[in-house]
């Protein structure tokens, strides 16, 4: 068994420079409140770092293990419906081990819709995983029990404390998702660095060999779905408290999933970090159009709905054109960033 | 009893408008591979095309012609633009390039065109008439036809005409048809032209019942349980997956919705399609892959 696909590499730096990096990135992380307003935070960070999460819950499934899915926003309303309950109906239980719960809540769903992935592969696979898509957005608007009965089916956190830290503020918002995602970032590697990893890699890029080596494809198929919906259910999660405050169903529409779609195709399959080039486009491109109409007069179009469509043929032009000229996603362009500036420094030494 | 019937009948026509917008992903997918999510944005184009033309007063017939021109143009356009220069990449890239490409046509068409609702009369009474002790709407019998027709002409076409059989070449194995001279490029061209005629019709067909609006492009999500039972690469299997699910669901939402406290339509279609998978994963028709190490 190789140890990735020759395609696909994920280049780890060396040792040295590796450990400088990831602890240089911590210390940037935990420093961005200061160096950012509360604007920039709730609007922008925030949400492009819960997006790139779910982002690496997808990418989990669909890069490393080769499965399609376009229901991944239905885990993310699960893990935020799961959370909502959890922490409403047994408020004796830390924030936390909730948010634990609440993935395992939406990995078990994950297992259960990945079933049909031992029998069906590639769109069938695809078109399929939107059943769990449609159902469960059904499932939270019919049924009133998950959102307390509340008149409007939203869910809004009860409250959001760690011991006695209040996480209501921006700041504190971001630390709870900074501080989960950099924890999910360290499993992601763990995972895909184990003998599980390389089994799923292995799956993707043959099953039917993997399957003749002893590779146990249904059981790690299954596994891939559950581990991606753990991954997807706490971003959920987090999309619904640390984001956006009060959420309901239709946050987690079928819009959610094609955008956690983008962010991986866009971001590049198989890895970890090109996710949030992706989430970042996602979240950065719309605010960008909108500042550019502001600057740009664009009232001979006529009224807003023309400058809405007016996005919406940019943002599809983008995309189809990011298709086309970075075929590996944006994490390669970032790559090759790092090598020319590598390779300069050498010649210019 | 009668009214078990006539929820089977009008769910059976209503699957036969979902084979319609069907049809024109089964005629892409099996040219070219892709699965073409624009199909619905391509269907809203059609109709709002249509629609502004009859209403500047342009006669039906020429309304059809020039706005089957204009879909020609398109897919030309859409062959030149995205598909040529995404050709060899993996159908995973391609299905979000056309995601990408619906954002496109639907921003597009309700640009020109505007965001209004538009009333479309084919002069078609929609009444209902009685046909062997139960009431059939006179439109869905019509709509039915129409579909029928639709069907059989690309049915001719493809097995009768030289076009057809480069095409079904092509379906079978691009690279062989290759290397004995059809170009790819040009069966796109034509493949993704007759797709948007369909749309054409497609359009028309649903724009006159629920009126010319974005909501129409969100039929292709109704098309998609159809393709997963009766097969992406079948056309007959889109017909019978039409039929299949426009009269379960239609039964579904009359006898199980109840019990749930609600319409079950909106998903009910996707489950029975994974069902449906479980027990045959190559759908109805579908070709089976076989696997070699």
């Amino acid at each position: 068994m190789q140890e990735s696909a020759p395609s696909k590499p994920f280049r780890q730096p060396a040792f040295g420079v590796g450990t400088v990096a990831v602890v240089g990135g911590l210390i940037a992380a935990f420093a961005v409140p200061a160096l950012a307003d509360d604007y920039w935070l709730s609007s922008i960070i925030i949400p492009t770092v819960i997006m790139g999460l779910a982002g690496i819950g997808l990418n989990l499934l669909m890069g490393y293990t080769g499965l399609v899915s376009i229901g991944s926003a239905a885990f993310m309303s699960i893990g935020a419906f799961s959370t909502y309950n959890l922490l409403l109906r047994a408020p004796f239980l830390p924030l936390p081990v909730v948010l634990i719960f609440a993935g395992l809540i939406a990995a078990i769903a994950g297992v259960i819709f990945g079933l049909p992935s031992l029998r069906i592969k590639g769109f069938y696979l695809g078109a399929s995983t939107l059943g769990a898509q449609f159902l469960f957005e059904w499932l939270f608007t019919n049924f009133s029990w998950f959102s307390n009965d509340s008149q409007s089916l939203t869910i809004s956190a009860p409250r959001l404390q760690i011991l006695d830290y209040d996480l209501q503020s921006a700041t504190g918002r971001y630390y709870l998702v900074i501080a989960t995602t950099v924890l999910l970032i360290a499993l992601a590697f763990a995972i895909v660095k184990s003998r599980v990893g390389r089994e799923w890699m292995a799956i993707r890029d043959m099953d039917v060999a993997a399957s003749v080596i002893g590779i146990r494809v249904a059981r790690r198929k299954l596994l891939s779905f559950g581990i991606s919906s753990f991954f997807l259910g706490i971003a959920g999660a987090l999309w619904a408290y640390g984001y956006l405050g009060t959420a309901d169903a239709h946050a987690f529409n079928l819009d959610k999933s094609f955008q956690i779609l983008f962010i991986v195709i866009i971001g590049g399959v198989a890895t970890i970090f090109g996710n949030f080039l992706g989430a970042a486009f996602i979240v950065l491109t719309p605010i960008l159009l909108d500042r550019l109409s502001l600057i740009i007069d664009l009232s001979f179009l006529g009224d807003q709905g023309a400058l809405a469509n007016l996005q919406h043929i940019i943002f599809g032009t983008i995309i189809i054109v990011l298709l086309i000229k970075e075929p590996d996603g944006l994490s390669s362009l970032g790559r090759r960033g790092v090598e020319a500036l590598r390779s300069r420094a050498r010649s210019s030494n | 009893m009668s009214y078990f019937f006539e929820t089977l009948v009008s769910g059976l026509f209503a699957g036969v408008m979902y084979s319609l917008v069907a049809i024109g992903f089964v005629l892409i997918y099996k040219a070219s591979g892709v699965f073409n999510f624009a199909q619905g944005a391509m269907l809203l184009f059609a109709a709002l095309t249509f629609v502004t033309l009859i209403e500047k007063g342009m006669p039906f017939a020429l309304a059809f012609i020039v706005t089957s021109l204009v879909m020609v143009a398109m897919a030309i356009l859409i062959e030149w633009l995205v598909l040529r220069p995404l050709r060899n990449r993996d159908p995973l890239t391609l299905f979000m390039a056309t995601l990408g490409l619906s954002y496109v046509i639907e921003g597009f068409a309700q640009l020109l065109m505007g965001m209004d609702v538009h009333m479309l009369d084919l002069g078609i009474p929609d009444v209902a008439v009685q046909v062997g002790g139960i009431y059939v709407s006179q439109f869905d019998i019509i709509a039915s036809l129409i579909a029928l027709t639709l069907v059989a002409t690309l049915a001719i076409a493809f097995n009768k005409t030289r076009m057809g059989i480069s095409l079904r070449a092509v379906a079978a194995d691009t690279l062989a048809a290759q290397s004995i001279g059809i170009r790819l490029p040009v069966i796109w061209r034509i493949v993704w032209s007759v797709a948007g005629i369909v749309a054409l019709v497609a359009g028309l067909v649903w724009g006159s019942r629920q009126g010319v609006q974005y909501s129409l492009s969100l039929v292709t999500l109704k098309a998609l349980p159809v393709l997963i039972i009766g097969g992406f690469s079948s056309i007959p299997g889109a017909i019978a997956g039409g039929l299949l699910v426009g009269a379960t669901e239609a039964l579904a939402d009359i006898y199980v919705g109840p019990l749930v406290n609600g319409s079950v339509s909106a998903w009910f279609a996707y489950i029975l399609a994974v069902g449906f998978l479980l027990v045959r994963p190559a759908g109805l028709f579908g070709d089976r892959e076989i696997e070699r190490v």
